[in-house]
């Protein structure tokens, strides 16, 4: 077994760049849990963290878009944006693009992934390790799946898709962490922005929790007509919520799931055990 | 209508420090620059005149103009207003998956 954590969280730019605009106990509160979801993801000594994040035109772009895409490089620079803007300062990242091969060749055993040897982290990768490795010196292998530039990938793929990393990750002697980023409703970068749908999250999180995959996969709930009408466009963001279930096979216990409004999501931590 | 060179301006802006400069130089070099770009008058307007509205409305995906407003010094809390003012002004978002559901004298996060 060599996947030894899994979780899921928020990667809102808004928690650390506009930090400074929330009420301070209603912030501190959710970072504190979100700090004590990086602890439980160091306390595993992971050798590389896998980030399965759903990035925002960093580097993929509707030219040439990768239903799912995996970073293959010794190292990595982040974030993209505007550092006073995130709120984090530029870091370079360390990868393992030998780790990586590894891994990709298993998962294109099964699913047609593409690969990038260059990979600029955005919020979506930055937020999330600004509390998981606040130092920024764990091993991290950035996975993408596209969640912005429609026909996204159908959610029975994305299961599949961490069905494949979970074999890729069980092959390999590493220790590695596995975290999905994004999510849950959320209708960001508008001026609806800090909307949730706090009825639809906590549903959605329910099934989540309870690995219950049919209920994740209703395209009656979830499909993308539904979603974009119920949990808006950053509801697509689920596909990440998914890989993860289908590759820790556990159940999940929730940090953190509150909304606030000025960091646009319903802010949540959440891990899940491996089984 | 040409949503897609618009998004690829947007995200050749927001990645590449070279485009950053001739944009911010303005004059004949920001008209080279976007002359490279399969844009409408509309379209080429909206951008050299920084009119965060009337790229909202005509289908930018937020996540590439969310990083157009601070390059141009516009605060958070202006960005969402100009938005707002663009659906005012020009109606409803045409295109793209970033379409307002709010009313515009809304304020969600109280901004």
């Amino acid at each position: 077994m060599s996947l030894v954590f899994a979780g899921v969280c928020s990667h809102a730019p808004g928690i650390t760049g506009r930090a400074h605009l929330a009420d301070p106990a209603v912030k501190d509160e959710f970072h504190a849990q979100f700090h004590r979801f990086g602890e439980a993801m160091r306390a595993t000594k992971p050798d590389a963290v896998i980030v399965i994040a759903a990035e925002h035109f960093a580097n993929f772009f509707m030219n040439n878009m990768p239903a799912y895409a995996i970073g293959m490089a010794d190292s990595y620079e982040g974030p993209i944006e505007d550092p006073k803007w995130l709120g984090i300062e530029k870091h370079t990242i360390p990868g393992d693009a030998a780790l990586s091969q590894r891994l990709i060749r298993e998962v294109m055993q099964t699913v047609d992934v593409a690969y990038a040897e260059e990979w600029k982290f955005d919020h979506g990768i930055m937020v999330p390790l600004n509390f998981l490795t606040p130092n920024f010196d764990t091993k991290v292998i950035p996975v993408n799946i596209n969640c912005q530039g429609p026909p996204l990938t159908p959610l029975h793929r994305a299961w599949a898709f961490g069905e494949a990393l979970r074999r890729a990750c069980d092959k390999v002697p590493e220790r590695i962490a596995l975290v999905g980023t994004g999510g849950i409703s959320h209708w960001p970068a508008t001026p609806d922005s800090g909307k949730v749908n706090a009825e639809w999250d906590a549903e959605f999180m329910r099934r989540w929790c309870a690995n219950d995959r049919e209920g994740m996969l209703s395209l009656d709930d979830y499909g993308d007509e539904a979603t974009y009408r119920e949990a808006g466009q950053g509801g697509f963001e689920i596909r990440t919520f998914l890989s993860v279930a289908a590759a820790a096979r556990g159940k999940g216990e929730i940090f953190h799931m509150k909304a606030i409004p000025i960091f646009a999501v319903t802010c949540t931590a959440a891990t899940m055990s491996v089984e | 209508m040409s949503l897609y060179a618009m998004q690829k301006f947007l995200f050749a802006l927001n990645r590449e420090p070279e485009v950053q400069r001739r944009y911010a130089e303005g004059g004949d070099t920001r008209t080279a620059l976007l002359a490279g770009y399969d844009l409408d008058d509309e379209e080429r307007e909206a951008i050299d005149t920084g009119d965060i509205g009337k790229l909202y409305v005509l289908g930018c995906n937020g996540q590439l103009l969310m990083h157009f407003a601070p390059l141009l010094g516009i605060p958070w809390a202006d960005y969402l207003e100009a938005m707002r003012e663009g659906v005012r002004k020009y109606g409803p978002v045409r295109a793209g998956i970033y379409a307002m559901t709010t009313g515009t004298d809304e304020k969600v996060a109280g901004v």
